[in-house]
């Protein structure tokens, strides 16, 4: 005897796009946060570089990736929501 | 440490640990199914569970861990901030939503839900089980530390009493108390850490921490140059020298009573400076700078040895924000306090000496992870920080506890907003962790023997009321995190294994009974494990748990959602490759040499950080066993 989920699954006629924006979104964020593990492998000196307002690259490129992260979140929650609105309509 | 135990503490102890209980009852009432049990009926709202997410996430690892390292080695801490915020990234835009999809209760339910395959039942439940035990011996040594300073209770009374408050929360009521447990935590906790930051801003940066802060001797000196070290002061005696890494370390008496102090030497004087320093004699007796612990010469330590605003020195700048903060200390200089080891005769010392840091060198890495070649990094070193970040990276989406949660929530859209939601709480905590973590370095509260305990007793300074709340917190926090882990690893033998590889038969009820009895077990061990560990860096053990979920689980889940031609015994065949090689990488690391009492320098493996080496190991095995085995696939109808 098997469960029954939680909840009832929908059908989701917006799952490929979703996927595909997530992946693409995901890449991008890979690429900045390897940018970062790299300046700490091959160039850590460059991390204590003075870059804005009395703050180096550690400071900034550390907190940059913190808030980046939260706002690419907004983003893709605000595209997901408007491909589900517009595709499951018939639903 | 000895610390004074208060009243108002132990009173807002209490009343957290009440609330936290009485929502247990509370909910008890209305778990009667396994659906309830184990993913709350799917009918949590998506931002009380986004809380829940963060209150779950932010483990005693995050509080207690990140604030300590920060504490002790600078910008080393924040990279596990910022490592555990960007696998949120993963979690979010791969994993959140097509787990949502496939799932029932379980990592294990997403993972078997396209096979139905036995092999993959086993090995995802011995996955869940053992990434949740890693991941719960963290949170139960900081639990153990927490109570020490807050109720004045020896470390093991902590850990049994959280031990047995969790499995309570979790048999009565499963899921859903959990939540609500990890939802009030996680709000709590985002708020008084903001308002200790405010604290510390307000504070600004001070020469002297506070009026009591200890005057560290300053005893001139002189050596000859065969490195002999004599005193001009008559009444002291040089009694022994030690030579451990180039710093010379020299024992003077002083009435018959006798103390370990450091040289140091500026420009043609020399000078004899103060430590911290413990000493085991041969019956096993700790001395802490020369007396038994209870008679309270060890103290509390960390403070700027210089503060330039502007290019000018001054002795305290007054509140600052949270820029001029960061940017202050970075033109300052901090005195650490760095710990070495040695023998005298048949004592064992253990010293902390006063190591004066540049503010520069303290805000970028390389304190802790030697990165620069001036620093003397190795190929290890570099490979350490490497591995490091990767399983922080992958970690996050392949925790089960954090997994489950995506099926308390009525739908894929709730699961992503929820998953919003907490990364934005748990963004912003960690950018405190930089401020708490730094305020603590700076303001004279440190525990040399403990770094967990730097930010509570950063609170204290700033009152016992805070210190109260932010220590009940911390404690509701190990509360949250070990509820969701034991529900994670019940649902794992219970549910994943009995239920559904063993299939036996079981009504609803008995699968609720089978959980909770799993729940039981389960912290039964977690309880002992926490004992064995104590005095261990709590986010360095994290970092560990992380390593082997990333390992075990995230080819497993990344392959099956993205190639189509992974196969059952490809996911099973890289979930045991993943745990083998991060576990067996673990068991032979210096780290773990150190805790087994050898000398760390002699472990075959000189990788603190598996991530490295078994994540890829875990993917070409996944890759090559179902290009294997592609006629099972070939045999099954997938479209339906």
């Amino acid at each position: 005897m098997l469960h029954e989920p939680a909840n009832k699954i929908v059908t989701d006629n917006a799952a490929a796009k979703k996927s595909k924006l997530g992946v693409i979104l995901f890449f991008v964020y890979t690429l900045i946060y390897s940018g970062f593990v790299i300046i700490g492998l091959f160039k850590p000196e460059l991390m204590g570089l003075k870059l804005l307002g009395g703050q180096n690259i550690a400071i900034i490129y550390g907190l940059g990736l913190i808030i980046l992260a939260i706002v690419m979140g907004f983003i893709y929650n605000y595209f997901c929501t408007r491909m589900e609105d517009r595709l499951n309509k018939t639903n | 440490m000895i610390y004074e135990v208060s009243k108002l503490a132990v009173i807002i102890f209490l009343f957290i640990v009440g609330l936290v209980l009485g929502l247990s009852f509370y909910f008890a009432r209305k778990t009667k199914s396994s659906a309830s049990y184990y993913a709350a009926g799917g009918k949590i709202h998506w931002a009380v569970n986004g809380i829940a997410f963060a209150g779950d996430y932010l483990s005693a690892a995050s509080f207690l861990g990140i604030c300590g390292m920060i504490a002790f080695s600078g910008y080393d801490g924040f990279l596990y901030s910022i490592g555990y915020l960007a696998g949120w990234v993963v979690a979010l835009f791969l994993v959140a939503e097509p787990l949502r999809r496939l799932g029932k209760y379980t990592f294990a339910d997403a993972l078997d839900s396209k096979f139905n395959a036995k092999s993959i039942k086993l090995t995802a439940s011995i996955s869940t089980l053992i990434v949740s035990l890693f991941y719960l011996i963290p949170q139960m040594v900081g639990a153990g530390d927490l109570v020490v300073p807050l109720l004045g209770l020896p470390h093991w009374i902590g850990v049994l009493i959280v031990g047995s408050i969790v499995i309570f929360i979790v048999a009565t009521a499963g899921m859903t108390s959990t939540t609500y447990v990890q939802f009030i935590k996680g709000a709590l906790l985002v708020i008084f850490s903001t308002t200790l930051t405010i604290y510390i801003l307000r504070n600004g940066l001070k020469l002297t921490p506070s009026d009591d802060y200890h005057k560290f001797d300053k005893i001139e000196a002189f050596v000859s140059p065969d490195n002999i070290v004599s005193v001009p002061d008559s009444n002291l005696i040089v009694k022994t020298t030690q030579v451990v890494d180039k710093l010379l370390f020299v024992k003077l008496e002083k009435n018959g009573e006798s103390g370990w102090y450091m040289l140091n030497r500026k420009e043609n004087k020399a000078f004899l400076d103060e430590m911290l320093y413990t000493t085991v004699n041969s019956g096993g007796e700790i001395l802490y700078n020369g007396a038994p612990k209870s008679e309270r010469k060890f103290y509390q330590v960390g403070h700027l040895s210089r503060i330039v605003v502007d290019g000018k020195e001054v002795d305290e700048t007054g509140p600052v924000g949270p820029f001029e903060f960061i940017k202050t200390i970075e033109s300052s200089d901090v005195t650490r306090f760095t710990k070495k080891s040695f023998s005298d005769g048949e004592d064992k010392v253990t010293v902390w000496y006063q190591n004066v840091t540049s503010g520069a060198d303290i805000m970028k890495p390389g304190l802790l992870y030697k990165l620069s070649k001036a620093a003397g990094a190795t190929f290890w070193n570099k490979l350490n920080f490497l591995s490091l970040m990767l399983a922080l990276f992958l970690g996050t989406s392949a925790l089960p506890h954090i997994l489950i949660r995506y099926y308390t929530v009525p739908s894929q859209r709730a699961a992503r907003k929820s998953t919003i939601v907490a990364i934005s709480a748990i963004g912003f905590f960690y950018i405190l962790t930089l401020f708490m973590g730094l305020g603590s370095m700076i303001n004279g509260v440190l525990d040399v023997e403990s770094s967990n305990m730097a930010g509570p007793l950063l609170a204290k300074s700033f009152g016992i009321g805070l210190f109260s709340i932010i220590s009940a917190i911390a404690f509701a926090t190990v509360l949250g995190t070990v509820s969701g882990l034991i529900i994670a690893s019940s649902g794992a033998i219970a549910h994943d294994f009995i239920d559904n590889y063993l299939q036996v038969e079981m009504t609803d009820k008995g699968k609720v009974r089978a959980g909770k009895i799993a729940a039981l077990s389960v912290g039964i061990f977690a309880i002992i494990l926490g004992i064995l560990f104590k005095g261990m860096n709590v986010s360095f053990l994290v970092g560990l748990a992380f390593a082997v979920a990333a390992s075990a689980n995230l080819p497993a889940i990344l392959f099956l959602l993205f190639w189509k031609k992974t196969t059952a015994k490809g996911i099973s065949a890289s979930i045991i490759v993943g745990i083998l090689s991060s576990i067996g990488i673990i068991l032979f690391s210096p780290t773990m040499y150190e805790l087994y009492g050898l000398i760390p320098q002699n472990a075959p493996i000189p990788l603190d950080n598996p991530g490295i080496v078994s994540i890829p190991l875990a993917v070409i095995t996944l890759v090559v066993v179902s290009l294997m085995t592609q006629k099972d696939n070939a045999s099954k109808d997938f479209n339906k």
